[in-house]
């Protein structure tokens, strides 16, 4: 119980809940706790270009150690470049904390400067958000945001606080001692349906995990676990784009990812399965395909933390509700004191089955010509760097799918992804906030240059931290997911879906003080990524890709799991009306 | 403290008691929520509902126990029985919601709404009004040699009956509170 002022307060709670580091952009709402940072060493402030930027750094942050993010703005339109980070960061499920500042409480309502009604604006895209009114209150509502965003499905949280509440004196309280509300969702799941689920495990002929992005945010626990079952049952496992590393793709039991462009073999197993087994996945339309055919003949188990999740778009048999990591623990111990049985005969069958899948070598494809095909950057990449410590962002587009499909990921937390919003821009300051977490390691940021174009301000982040990130750029001039939806679905009409003035990509990085790389020869790839990797500093890595490739295996909208192309010749007329209202 | 005794066994937080049937018949639920009443809670619970495309039917808010600042929202929906459990599980998830409730399946429960209904008219009008009004216990609360306003309450459906009646006799305006809800018996 100390007295102190509310921006005192501020710094205080962010280092008793163990910040090490924010990311935050000043302005006239916030500069008392900007004053605060500055008398201080215990907490790092990176200073981003752009309050956007600020959050997905803190996203990066938070999905590669898998402690909660926060960023710092001012209010009115730092508050409202916020938004989309925050709305990224609840459709992901990142722990995230936004602190940002309001004008004085006797001046809310009278449209001041820079006044903007943030919780109002927040209010359908964070977790839970606050509008801190007294000092007194400001450290159980920091303390209570911590909690909210970090338990139970995790998700951000933003904290309004008005400038005179910054100046005031109050009471601060320590986490241990503070109110947090009464927030506490359970993380043990029903052992009678636990029980159920291992008993459906026994029998099946036909099982697939299908696991997702709660393996990874319950913690590197739930990631040993699944492992640990796979490896015990023989299962086969695949993962959605947001559960990349929760099973190692070296792994013997792994099918690769699932969903639109997923693999071959992991949508057939989904399709031709007789026991679904998904353990903290949400059946997204990207996963799913065409809902009344999706897998017809499964039982399906449904784990997750969120109730909401359950049953909201298929149906499930055995509705587990818990954390992951809390219920594979008991699941797993629960097969084990059964006799760790499984249906022996039926997995051998199974397995032959999904080895045929295999022959079909959904991937394949031949680089030919003197132009890098982007599957052939991607796949070059993968073997230059995956004995390293590495880190991985994406933009979002066709870049982000061959990520996805050509490296291989043996760990949770170094894939970093926008996979609910689909955010263009993500990757760039992701990979800041990956490079501050892990300063040692190796951050790639495969990207697309449309995408990279919308945050490419965050070069004077990357360069004034000294931050070596690398902005690995699939350059084919075109919005490349946007042009392959134009030509399979509106006539081959390329509206808007190309650039016709783009920068100089190794000027720019020089305009910045960074490292610009150019590629157009498949002869030279190896070693110009060889000299990004080598370079100890920011990197800008504009690799000249074929213009017109299209992402391939593809499940085409209005399409079940068995319907999927696998390459140009699959294409001609696929897709019907009611598929093309769809996205 | 009368008003905070709702059943035991709420339907927030849990996914066993979930109806799974995925039918596309339309079913009206009356749901009840404790909420804790701090600022915002009320735009939560109507922003959830716009946000997801579901109805509201009817939307009641009061604060119930001054101590504890909690309040209690009565929300009269509709929806299949795949969006009423939807409904149940996104608002079981906001915050600030301690308990949802759905009385439509948690055994018998007892609805009521109160109305205001102003009538003018003259003579024989008048009069019936006035005999109607009696014979639906609804109360005269206002009256001038013009005009009654009166007061009732009961089920929606009762109090529809009574408005289509005053229709005819010069009905002017209507106030209604929407449902408050509460399950029968002591448990």
């Amino acid at each position: 119980m100390a007295n102190m002022t509310g921006a005192q307060m501020v710094v205080k709670a962010l280092k008793d809940q163990g910040v090490e580091v924010i990311f935050g952009y000043p302005g006239g709402a916030v500069l008392p706790i900007y004053d605060e940072i500055f008398q201080q060493n215990d907490i790092r402030h990176i200073l981003v270009r752009h309050e956007q930027a600020a959050v997905h750094a803190a996203e990066g942050y938070a999905r590669s150690t898998g402690k909660p993010g926060v960023a710092l703005v001012t209010s009115g339109p730092g508050a409202t470049n916020a938004v989309t980070g925050l709305t990224d960061a609840l459709m992901d499920s990142i722990p995230i904390v936004v602190l940002s500042g309001q004008v004085p409480t006797f001046m809310i309502g009278s449209d001041a400067f820079q006044e903007a009604d943030t919780v109002g604006i927040t209010r359908p895209c964070t977790k839970h958000n606050w509008l801190v009114k007294e000092t007194d209150a400001l450290a159980d509502t920091l303390h209570e945001a911590f909690h909210v965003c970090t338990n139970g499905r995790p998700g951000p949280v933003l904290v309004d606080i008005p400038k005179d509440v910054q100046f005031a004196s109050g009471t601060y309280k320590a986490p241990g001692k503070a109110d947090i509300g009464h927030y506490q969702p359970r993380l043990k799941g029903d052992p009678e349906a636990i029980e159920q689920m291992v008993a459906l495990m026994e029998t099946a002929e036909r099982p697939v995990f299908y696991t997702g992005g709660g393996v990874i945010n319950s913690g590197p626990a739930a990631s040993q676990l699944l492992r640990e079952f796979v490896a015990e049952t023989g299962f086969p496992i695949t993962s959605t784009l947001m559960g990349l590393g929760c099973y190692p793709a070296s792994g013997e039991a792994w099918l690769g990812m699932l969903g639109m462009h997923g693999l071959y073999e992991a949508n057939m197993a989904m399709h031709g399965c007789d026991l679904m087994i998904n353990i903290g996945a949400r059946f997204d339309d990207r996963i799913t395909g065409r809902l009344d055919a999706f897998s017809p003949e499964s039982k399906k188990i449904h784990v997750d933390i969120d109730p909401s999740s359950i049953n909201k778009v298929v149906k499930a048999d055995v509705p587990i509700l818990g954390d992951v990591a809390h219920v594979l623990e008991d699941a797993l111990r629960i097969w084990k004191s059964r006799g760790r049985k499984t249906n022996k005969e039926g997995l051998q069958k199974w397995w032959a089955q999904i080895e045929q899948w295999k022959q079909v070598e959904c991937l394949k494809f031949k680089q030919e010509g003197a132009v890098i095909k982007p599957q052939y950057a991607v796949q070059r990449l993968e073997e230059l760097t995956k004995g390293m410590d590495r880190y991985i962002s994406t933009e979002v587009g066709q870049h982000q799918m061959w990520a996805a499909q050509y490296l291989g990921f043996e760990d949770p937390n170094r894939w970093m992804t926008s996979g609910g919003l689909g955010t263009m821009g993500y990757g760039f300051p992701a990979s800041v906030g990956i490079q501050v977490a892990h300063p040692d390691a190796l951050v790639v940021n495969v990207a697309g240059e449309a995408s990279w174009l919308m945050n490419m301000q965050e070069m004077g982040t990357a360069v004034q931290y000294r931050l070596p990130v690398k902005q690995f750029i699939l350059n084919n001039e075109r919005l490349g997911m946007v042009r392959q939806w134009q030509e399979l679905l509106h006539g081959e009409r390329y509206s808007h879906s190309w650039s016709d003035a783009l920068p100089d990509f190794v000027k720019l990085a020089e305009a910045f003080g960074a490292k610009g790389i150019i590629c157009s020869d498949p002869n030279d790839l190896d070693d110009a990524i060889m000299e990004m990797i080598k370079h100890d500093g920011p990197v800008i890595f504009d690799c000249l890709v074929t213009k017109h490739e299209n992402c391939f295996p593809m499940i085409p909208s209005g399409k079940a799991h068995n319907e999927m192309l696998l390459g140009e010749a699959d294409t001609q007329g696929v897709i019907d009306a009611k598929g093309s209202v769809l996205v | 403290m009368s008003a905070l005794r709702i059943k035991k066994g709420s339907t927030s937080h849990s996914a066993y008691n979930l109806r799974p049937t995925f039918s596309d018949v339309q079913e009206r639920h009356t749901l009840a929520l404790l909420v804790e009443n701090e600022a915002g809670v009320l735009a939560r619970v109507i922003g959830l509902f716009s946000g997801r495309g579901y109805n509201i039917e009817s939307l009641t808010v009061a604060e119930v126990d001054h101590d504890n600042a909690l309040s209690r929202i009565t929300v009269v929906t509709v929806g299949t029985p795949q969006v009423i459990e939807q409904i149940k599980a996104q608002l079981g998830r906001i915050v600030p919601v301690r308990d949802v409730h759905d009385l439509t399946v948690e055994g018998p429960a007892v609805e009521r709404e109160l109305a205001l209904i102003k009538v003018s008219g003259a003579g024989d009008k008048r009069i019936e009004a006035l005999r109607l009004a009696e014979i639906f216990r609804a109360n005269v609360v206002d009256s001038t040699l013009e005009s009654f306003v009166f007061e009732m309450t009961g089920a929606s459906d009762k109090i529809d009956a009574f408005c289509e009646l005053m229709r005819p006799l010069g009905l002017q305006e209507i106030a209604r509170t929407g449902v408050a809800a509460m399950s029968r018996g002591s448990a």
